[in-house]
């Protein structure tokens, strides 16, 4: 069966499923109210952020954590939409 | 609404490219229509800029696991439930 990354019901793993919790750092609390900020705003909904993170490189997609994704979501609808020019985050992270 | 509480049901089994809310577990699985949630915006063109029109029927769908699992070993009566929508339905009887 072909697959996107994200749809992983019923992948075969002998992996058990890892359940643990972890205490929500800011950067993380700040990504959560980003999107809803995005979403009040009438900039960002939730199927493109669903779509973003979708779109992610497989690679990618398994390292990145949960809000990672969200990260990578925004930055790419927000560019594809043009409120974020090419580059601009990296150079204001002085990346 | 295309179909009533009870209705049996099949997924569509087909490939969609691009964000869809179905998952490929349940694809051309048959089940029973729970409930009829209400109608939505549809994700598959709000996720690419669309406005969602019109606005499909949401349905939550029950199916036995093991018609969804083959190898399901947990108890026979066991059941999953997933919201699907309508476009996504065929009448399975």
């Amino acid at each position: 069966m072909n697959r996107a990354v994200h749809d992983r019901g019923g992948w075969p793993t002998d992996a058990p499923i890892d359940r643990s919790e972890h205490e929500l750092a800011d950067w993380e609390l700040l990504a959560d109210g980003l999107v809803h900020a995005l979403g009040d705003h009438g900039l960002m909904n939730v199927d493109e952020l669903r779509r973003g993170i979708e779109s992610m490189p497989r690679a990618e997609y398994e390292r990145a954590g949960y809000y990672e994704r969200w990260l990578f979501s925004i930055e790419t609808i927000l560019g594809e939409k043009g409120i974020l020019a090419p580059g601009e985050l990296d150079r204001k992270l002085g990346a | 609404m295309r179909f009533d509480p009870g209705t049996r049901v099949r997924v569509a089994d087909r490939p969609h490219e691009g964000h869809h809310r179905t998952p490929a577990y349940v694809k051309g699985k048959t089940g029973r229509v729970e409930r009829v949630h209400a109608a939505f915006k549809s994700p598959e063109a709000r996720a690419y800029g669309g406005d969602g029109l019109p606005q499909q029927p949401l349905y939550l769908v029950g199916f036995a696991q093991r018609d969804v699992w083959p190898e399901y070993r947990g108890r026979p009566g066991d059941r999953i439930s997933l919201d699907i929508y309508e476009h996504w339905l065929e009448d399975a009887d």
